[in-house]
């Protein structure tokens, strides 16, 4: 019995060497370790053993069916790992394909000047007032110290609707309802986004309709080094807190002393920073204040006006005005990012 | 205002300063500098040679060989292809060596066989640009003065060795139409004193009383009228140095007479005219036009005049239109030898009205209508009258015939030095403001501690206050010199509106949903407001009174219009998918004819077309359609916490089977919005695909909007769902089934939604299978069967009461 428990183990032994898949593997060990296999069948003559022979030979069965076990688990396990590679395999993706597009929109590059602008001066204590785009010619030009026949308004020609009203040429008479809405009361910090018409033929750099930022501050004591320091942390926070600014002095009917402010700028591909006129502001005209219910030697005041068109240009690089009103899907697209 | 800095060290010491750091420290102190225009455009070399001989060539009909003296000792001999040239000239003369503009080098040559050791040149050949050259020197070479120096380098001759400073004048600067007034300017910002030209007139021959009457109708329009009388003038050229600084500053010369009256003007800010007297009759008036009256103007032009209109007439008749032009008949000629000279200050705005009436303008207009200095109006005429005779050979009668009202006077203007620093945030001493005032040639004297007392010019019309002395004070001073503060004084919150937040939020929301944001114009052409008239039914549209197009003659009543002209420039650049939004405002005018503002609504429109999941792999592209704009529609009310209905509807302009209206939950009778297909033919008309459009007034949307996040508990016991598919009528709205649903469920439902709708083979062809979610819940228990299962018979029953339904099984 002993011959024949060792010659079963050889034999299995040498079956498994060759066994090529899991369904052969199967297959031996239902015919070595079945219910019906052989070593089953050798056992069953374990009756006509001796009380000796019995633990030993029992014992011998034992290692023969472990030897034979251990044999097939490491093939089941080379099989099981075979197939996992396999499925793997198949199931292998294309990585450079593209992504299910997620929806992302795009807020307009003006939008997106006037938003920027808008948070610096809520930062600053400065709430946005709006207005009517068609306005009065008293709230757009006379109340702004710009009477009939004055000179300067050959600088903005305008888009009339009858003799007293006009597409509004600035957002300086939002200006002048805030004041009359605050009739004498301060402080008076407000910006004034909105778009403003002139009559401009369109080119690149010119639109008939147009965007623009005004700022007024109304309280005691306000001087023109508190314009100077509000433009100077305004223009930082806008191009970069390197950003440096010059006062020039200039002319608008609606303050005095007036100034041109240019700030450093780098453009595309310049080694320096050079000077570029960006806004133009003053100390609020004693007549507007007036006008508007403030008494000029109570009060004093400064007021700021920033092209949005020539600031998204300069920050995005924009060389042409007329893209940002042509809504071209592929210009608009570029500004979805936060 | 072109400024000849050759012209410019007439009045006021340059020495030591190039025109670039002048253009700079001009520019700095509040007059921009555009350009500094070089005369000179490359020319060395060039002499001033006399031609002593001219032969034909032998060889070529249109060449000559000249002989020319430039004062080297040694005649040149020079062959030239001009047809003017002759013997007897002066002309310049490019000698080998010499440069011409463009690098042109002369060099010995020959030409056809004959040698020419130089080169006889043309103004244009020498860089002066022909538009500004007098008619007689626009072709063939340039004839000089005969009493020009030989051998004179040409550029000291014309003058060509000069800087232009191109002056860009605000409109309160007009004291610098003038190179007296840029003198002074110049001077204040050098430190430096101003010379004014000597003006030592000798008045000869007869009273000009006698020559010329003067009389002012019309007063307000006219404050001063003169006139001398200048006999026995000679019509020739005026001199070189004349003709130069003309040309500096962009006039061309023509006759002694015309560019002497422009060079005043030039030099002194004070418009000229110059009548033929004996054309112009002796009586000189100064009135409204009549009704009727014509005037052919110097241009050639006739003109039909009107009452609002100032003349100055001859023995009554038109003669010039005052401040504008000169009338053809009175004009200066040839043949002219006496002359009325007139210098008057007209209105201003009469003068602007007039040439605008008239769209004529000239250099004497655009200094008019900026106000001319009342103290020019006699300097100018004696200094013009000066010039006439050195240079026309004229002789000034006694006296000038005039008429004026008022007295010129120089403003006097108290000002505080603490005012001024507390204005400005400075520290200025009162002896600094004091050299500054000094500097401008303003006069000041001490009036009290702490103020003085200014007095400004005639010339400087635009100081009138205080603040403006400030201006000066600081411009001076330097606006580098302020310093940077903040503002001193309580704090104020900043912050978003309402309004502005929900714009905020809603902007957000369709870009998070993939729109794009637009910016449309406002301007539209009329058609574009026939459309679309849910919000603009019973109202006018607004017309410009003058469009610069018919496309952009109207404010837009809608958004809608607009949106799909974006569309449609997209889809002719094959970008067919698009996802618009735009916020922006739409103008009702509640009468025809426009008087007061029209109402200006907030709209927000949006546009899909194209398809869905374009380009994606794996996920199957389709059309938009009505649901994905109403998904936006709802993100949006979401967004703002707003409960909207839904209504069926065909607003104008949409597909009658597929838009509808909107109603806030909270208002049901006012309608706040549209959406839907576009109606088939405008899509034929806007020549786009299927299209899908909104619009929402946001004005009405702003009050009950809650931004605010409202949060609620957690369910602690779980629902129970059940489904139910009900065969119903083709046309019956599923909100009419919701809303019976929700009626008859009882407390326990929680939501009800449709999840599917069935139309075809299994169901009759007027029928339709719609399939509901139920949720129940109990928010204290977890819910029984039977408890279910009553509200859901009750739910059956209703909806085969109601609608004829049949349960689905």
């Amino acid at each position: 019995m002993r011959e024949r428990l060792e010659q079963l183990k050889a034999e299995a032994l040498e079956h498994l060497k060759s066994v090529a898949d899991a369904k052969q593997l199967d297959e031996l060990r239902v015919k070595y370790q079945g219910k019906k296999g052989k070593l089953t069948e050798i056992l069953r003559g374990m009756g006509g053993l001796s009380a000796e022979e019995r633990p030993v030979i029992g014992q011998l069965a034992n290692d023969v069916r472990d030897a034979i076990d251990s044999a097939i688990g490491a093939h089941n396990e080379r099989f099981e790992r075979e197939e996992t590679e396999r499925r793997l395999a198949s199931e292998t993706i294309d990585v450079t394909l593209p992504g299910r597009k997620m929806p992302r929109g795009a807020v307009h590059p003006l939008t997106r000047v006037i938003e920027e602008i808008e948070q610096i001066f809520i930062g600053m204590g400065y709430r946005i007032a709006e207005g009517p785009e068609v306005e009065t010619d008293y709230h757009n030009f006379e109340a702004l110290n710009l009477p009939k026949d004055h000179p300067a308004r050959d600088m903005q020609d305008s888009f009339y609707i009858t003799e007293d009203l006009l597409m509004r040429t600035q957002t300086s008479p939002v200006q002048v309802r805030t004041m009359e809405a605050m009739s004498g009361e301060v402080p008076v910090k407000v910006i004034c986004p909105g778009k403003v018409y002139r009559r401009d033929d369109d080119d690149a750099t010119h639109s008939f309709q147009f965007n623009q930022i005004e700022g007024l501050v109304i309280g005691k004591n306000i001087r023109m080094s508190d314009l100077k320091g509000t433009l100077l942390h305004f223009m930082q926070e806008l191009f970069g807190s390197d950003t440096q600014i010059r006062m020039r002095p200039s002319f608008f009917p609606f303050t005095e002393p007036s100034a041109e402010v240019d700030v450093t700028y780098k453009k595309k591909g310049a080694t320096e920073a050079g000077w570029l006129e960006v806004l133009g502001c003053g100390m609020v005209h004693p007549r507007v204040l007036e006008m508007s219910g403030y008494d000029p030697e109570k009060y004093s005041g400064f007021a700021f006006g920033i092209g949005v068109e020539r600031i998204a240009m300069l920050k995005y690089g924009v060389d042409d005005i007329r893209h940002f009103y042509n809504n071209d899907e592929r210009f608009l697209e570029q500004f979805a990012r936060q | 205002m072109k400024v000849s800095t050759q012209w410019l060290s007439e009045y006021v010491n340059i020495d030591g300063v190039t025109p670039e750091e002048l253009a700079e420290k001009i520019t700095r102190s509040g007059i921009e500098i555009d350009e500094i225009e070089q005369r000179n455009q490359g020319v060395t070399g060039v002499v001033v040679g006399y031609v002593k001989h001219k032969e034909k060539h032998p060889d070529a009909d249109k060449l000559n060989v000249c002989t020319v003296d430039v004062g080297s000792g040694e005649d040149l001999q020079i062959v030239c292809g001009a047809k003017n040239v002759d013997a007897g000239q002066k002309v310049p003369v490019a000698v080998v060596g010499a440069v011409l503009p463009g690098n042109f080098k002369i060099k010995n040559a020959k030409l056809r066989g004959v040698a020419s050791q130089g080169m006889i040149c043309s103004a244009s050949e020498l860089g002066m640009n022909d538009k500004l050259l007098p008619k007689d020197q626009q072709e063939g070479i340039l004839v000089l003065p005969e009493n020009t120096e030989l051998g004179l380098p040409i550029t000291q001759v014309l003058g060509l060795d000069d800087s232009v400073l191109e002056f860009d004048l605000t409109p309160n600067r007009s004291d610098c139409l003038s190179m007296i007034g840029a003198a002074y300017e110049t001077a204040a910002i050098l430190g430096r004193d101003v010379k004014l030209p000597a003006i030592d007139l000798i008045e000869a021959g007869g009273s000009a009383s006698e020559k010329a009457t003067v009389t002012i109708e019309n007063g307000d329009l006219c404050s001063h009228y003169a006139i001398r009388y200048i006999s026995g003038v000679k019509i020739g050229p005026s001199p070189q140095w004349m003709q130069n600084r003309l040309m500096a500053a962009g006039v061309r010369p023509t006759n002694n007479v015309v560019d002497i009256t422009n060079y005043v003007m030039l030099e002194c800010g004070q418009p000229l005219h110059a009548f033929d007297a004996d054309k112009l009759g002796k009586d000189i008036g100064v009135r409204s036009a009549r009704e009727g009256e014509v005037l052919t103007t110097l241009d050639g032009q006739e003109r039909k005049l009107d009452p609002s209109m100032l003349l100055i007439t001859g023995n009554d008749r038109p003669a010039a239109l005052a401040g504008v032009m000169g009338g053809l008949e009175t004009e200066v000629t040839e043949s002219t030898v006496n002359i009325a000279l007139e210098s008057a200050k007209f209105s201003g705005s009469s003068v602007r009205k007039t040439s605008r009436k008239l769209g004529l303008r000239s250099e004497a207009s655009l200094r008019f209508e900026k106000e001319v200095d009342p103290s020019a109006v006699i300097a100018a005429l004696d200094r013009a009258a000066l010039l006439l005779a050195r240079h026309a050979s004229g002789s000034v009668a006694h006296g000038i015939v005039e008429q004026r009202s008022g007295q010129i006077q120089e403003k006097r203007i108290s000002l505080s030095l603490s005012k001024l620093n507390a204005y400005l945030g400075t520290d200025i001493s009162m002896l600094e403001v004091k050299a500054i005032f000094a500097r401008l040639n303003f006069k000041c004297a001490d009036s009290a501690q702490d103020i003085i007392e200014v007095q400004v010019p005639t010339r400087r019309g635009d100081i009138t206050r205080d603040v403006d002395l400030i201006e000066e004070a600081a411009r001076i001073h330097g606006y580098d010199n302020i310093p940077t503060t903040v503002i001193e004084g309580p704090t104020t919150p900043g912050a978003y509106t309402k309004s502005q937040a929900v714009r905020y939020s809603v902007r957000r929301t369709l870009t998070h949903g993939g729109f794009h944001e637009a910016i449309t114009y406002s301007f539209t052409r009329p058609e574009n407001t026939q459309r679309f008239t849910a919000f603009s039914a019973g109202t006018h549209a607004v017309p410009l009174a003058m469009p610069m197009s018919e496309d952009r003659s109207v404010l837009r009543t809608s958004l809608v219009p607009l949106l799909l002209e974006s569309a449609q420039y997209n889809r002719n650049r094959k970008n067919a998918n698009l996802s618009f939004f735009e916020i922006g405002k739409v103008f009702h005018a509640s009468e025809q004819k426009v008087t007061v503002q029209p109402v200006e609504l907030t709209m927000l429109g949006l546009l899909l077309t194209g398809n869905r999941a374009d380009g994606t792999v794996g996920a199957a592209s389709r059309k938009v359609d009505f649901f994905d704009l109403k998904g936006a529609v709802e993100a949006v009310l979401d967004e703002l916490g707003l409960q909207a209905e839904f209504r069926a509807d065909a607003p104008d302009g949409f597909h009658p089977g597929r838009s509808a209206s909107l109603y806030l939950t909270s208002a049901p009778s006012k309608r706040i919005g549209v959406l839907g297909q576009l109606h088939p033919q405008l899509q034929r008309d806007y020549d786009l695909d299927d299209t899908y459009a909104a619009e929402i007034c946001l004005d009405e949307l702003y009050a009950s909007a809650t931004p605010e996040i409202e949060y609620r508990d957690l369910p602690r016991y779980p629902s129970a769902q059940r489904d139910i598919a009900v065969v119903v009528d083709l046309t019956l709205e599923a909100g009419k089934l919701i809303e019976v649903v929700r009626q008859s469920a009882g407390e326990l439902l929680e939501d009800v939604s449709v999840f599917d709708v069935y139309t075809g083979d299994r169901v009759a062809s007027d029928k339709k299978s719609v399939a509901l979610a139920l949720t129940y819940r109990h928010a204290e228990r977890t819910l029984t069967d039977e408890e279910v299962a009553a509200s859901q018979q009750n739910v059956v029953t209703q909806l085969e009461q109601t609608f004829a339904a049949e349960l689905r099984k």
